[in-house]
């Protein structure tokens, strides 16, 4: 996943470009000075919790809202003002907004009948957005005769049809139950890979995203936190919040020693790789499948460990949970169900103990 | 599966006897109205054998023939305007904000509000000051006529129109036509394609009301009609006074026969917009269908 990471955005036009994009709603700040380039070709996902900023800067780039300052390129060309039947983009919208009162066919010829595309070339290019999305059959019905996976397919096959150059989607698998969106994940990974197009994607599901995109934008209360690629983002995120969104995480406090030094909050200093200035509060991430558990006099000698009481054991069928206290933090270790091994009862001391590469320090 | 709420014994009865004295206190007047009109005697409560009589009288009377003509035109003329107009206002209240928003919202309520009586006198007084400055400063000489009694039912109708036209739209999501936006369409594409056929039923409702509003009217009319130009409603007002004879009934009966086939036409159009679309109009449908089959199936044998 890490090979050329960093070319696409450099070699070529970014397919959009938001330079210290700002937009106010009267006194709220929806989206807070957000720089991004997102590159041609590229799976992009916006993820953050609602409310934080997602859905307005999906819907600037769509055109159905404009940015109160800064500057927003489509291709290299400025579209901050532009309205949306200008822009070569197309949205798939939450619920996908098919309108009811037209057939799948229709739905999906919309945007070419309003571009003036001649009748031959609308019925060859309906055809094949409709097969693209295995839509065959069902060309006459109405979207009340849909279920929720073929309304949206309908809502991608009527964005498709047009050959946009983004396309967005806003929280496209939300309404789908779990087993058809996890399909849906599948799909529409594999939809992108064919037609080749940039496809920019909200969502909050943190899963999702790390599945799905080629890289994440993690936002929260309009501002961009951090761009990268899923395991750049879940292995060296930058923040607390960033770390608690995505996956599970243990976060000891800590505050910076020297460059590879902190000083954990019960004052043992462990070594923690950090640019940060000295004094600063910070926070070792650990993840809970990334710490290791054993009795207190066998940890091996290269980790790194804190002692507590075990509380208790979640059974997860392939994996078990084991909560872990200590008097000023409560550690989380995640073991893979495998027969054998240090198996500790409720109650017992244990250590918890990583490798200086399992952890990561973030801000806190 | 709905058998606890039925009604049964006693309650049924009372029910079914009360639902009875309903109808008959609808339809009864009307059933007399309508038999009376064949009366061939000048009593209008007296029966004086079958004749069509009234209804020669009603295609020969000539002003009542131009009162009709005189309806129908202002009824039109008022229903196509207020549409338009109502359909306009009641975009702008639902989609878009500016300033004075509220206040224009409330406004459009007055004429719904306000007695008949004093819209009538408004009007009075209106086209009186009105057509004075006209007469001072251009020298026009205008009379009340069919114009005046069309403004005056384009001024109530407006706000009738946009309360209808107002709540579909109001159950029309924005994100239809945001949609309509991202697939190239411009507004006025997005208008003709997108909204507009999500709200017909709405302003085919809001048609078929301001037709009724404009056709029924009598207070208002009267004081915005002059000399010339009189509606039927009216000039039936005025019949009366002069002494009742079954004419007015065979003029109500060619009335109540007109509006029937109005509202009649109103149902064919939902029925046929509804057609495989408007989900309500779908469900009650399936409803209706399906009703008799729990009816006759016994209860028991259901799950079976």
């Amino acid at each position: 996943m890490g090979d050329g990471e960093d070319d696409p955005v450099s070699d070529q036009t970014a397919a959009v470009e938001l330079s210290a994009i700002t937009k106010r709603f009267g006194s709220v700040v929806a989206v807070d000075n957000v720089d991004l380039e997102i590159a041609d070709g590229e799976f992009f996902a916006l993820l953050g919790p609602s409310g934080c900023g997602k859905t307005t800067t999906l819907r600037m780039i769509a055109g159905l809202e404009f940015p109160t300052e800064g500057s927003l390129k489509i291709f290299g060309n400025e579209a901050g003002t532009l309205p949306p039947n200008k822009r070569p983009v197309n949205t798939v919208f939450q619920d996908y907004a098919l309108f009811p009162h037209m057939t799948v066919e229709a739905n999906v010829a919309f945007g070419l009948k309003m571009q003036r595309v001649s009748k031959d070339e609308i019925a060859g290019r309906v055809l094949e957005a409709i097969s693209l999305v295995r839509l065959e059959g069902l060309e006459q019905r109405r979207s009340q005769q849909l279920s929720g996976g073929q309304r949206q397919r309908v809502a991608l096959a009527r964005a498709l049809v047009n050959r946009p150059k983004v396309l967005l989607l806003d929280e496209p698998l939300g309404a789908l139950d779990l087993k058809l969106r996890q399909e849906m994940q599948g799909e529409l990974k594999a939809l992108q890979r064919e037609v080749g197009i940039t496809f920019v994607f909200v969502t909050h599901d943190q899963e999702e995203a790390l599945t799905m995109a080629d890289r994440i934008g993690v936002m929260n209360e309009g501002e961009l936190l951090q761009v990268g690629t899923p395991a750049e983002i879940y292995e060296h995120p930058v923040n607390r919040f960033v770390a608690n969104f995505i996956g599970q995480t243990n976060l000891l406090d800590a505050s910076v020693v020297s460059n590879d030094t902190v000083c954990l909050a019960n004052g043992v200093h462990i070594p923690g790789h950090s640019d940060l200035p000295v004094g600063t509060r910070v926070a070792v991430c650990l993840r809970p499948e990334r710490a290791g558990m054993h009795p207190p006099d066998e940890v091996p000698a290269d980790h790194q460990s804190v002692v507590g009481r075990l509380e208790g054991v979640t059974y997860l069928g392939n994996a078990l949970v084991y909560t872990v206290v200590l008097d000023w933090v409560r550690l989380e270790v995640r073991r893979e169900n495998q027969p054998g091994g240090y198996r500790p009862y409720a109650g017992e001391e244990v250590a918890v103990s990583w490798t200086l590469d399992a952890v990561s320090v973030v801000r806190a | 599966m709905s058998s606890t709420v039925q009604p049964r014994g006693t309650t049924k009865i009372a029910l079914t006897a009360h639902s009875w004295l309903v109808y008959l206190f609808f339809f009864a007047p009307i059933f007399v109205l309508i038999v009376f009109s064949f009366s061939d005697d000048r009593n209008v409560g007296r029966w004086g054998g079958f004749t069509l009589e009234w209804y020669q009288d009603f295609v020969e009377h000539s002003q009542l023939q131009g009162a009709v003509w005189v309806s129908v035109r202002v009824a039109l003329l008022s229903t196509v305007i207020s549409v338009v107009l109502g359909t306009l206002a009641a975009l702008a209240l639902e989609r878009f904000k500016f300033k004075g928003r509220k206040v224009f919202d409330a406004l459009l309520y007055l004429p719904i509000i306000i007695p008949d009586v004093t819209m009538a006198v408004m009007m009075l007084l209106f086209f009186a000051e009105f057509f004075e400055i006209l007469d001072s400063v251009f020298g026009w000489d205008v009379q009340k006529g069919l114009g005046s009694i069309a403004i005056s039912h384009i001024a109530f109708n407006i706000s009738f129109v946009s309360v209808v036209v107002r709540a579909r739209l109001a159950g029309m999501s924005e994100v239809l036509e945001e949609a309509a936006l991202d697939l190239y369409a411009s507004r006025w594409k997005t208008f003709r394609y997108v909204t507009f056929p999500q709200i017909v039923p709405g302003v085919a409702g809001g048609a078929l009301l301001a037709l009724t509003l404009s056709l029924d009217d009598v207070v208002i009319t009267q004081f915005a009609a002059g000399p010339g130009a009189t509606t039927l409603p009216v000039f039936v007002f005025g019949l009366i006074r002069r002494g009742v004879t079954p004419l007015i009934n065979a003029t109500s009966v060619l009335m109540l026969a007109a509006s029937v086939f109005l509202v009649a036409l109103s149902l064919a159009f939902q029925q046929f917009s509804g057609r495989g679309g408007r989900p309500s109009l779908r469900a009650a449908r399936q409803a209706m269908s399906a009703k008799p089959n729990t009816n006759t199936q016994p209860k028991e044998g259901i799950n079976q």
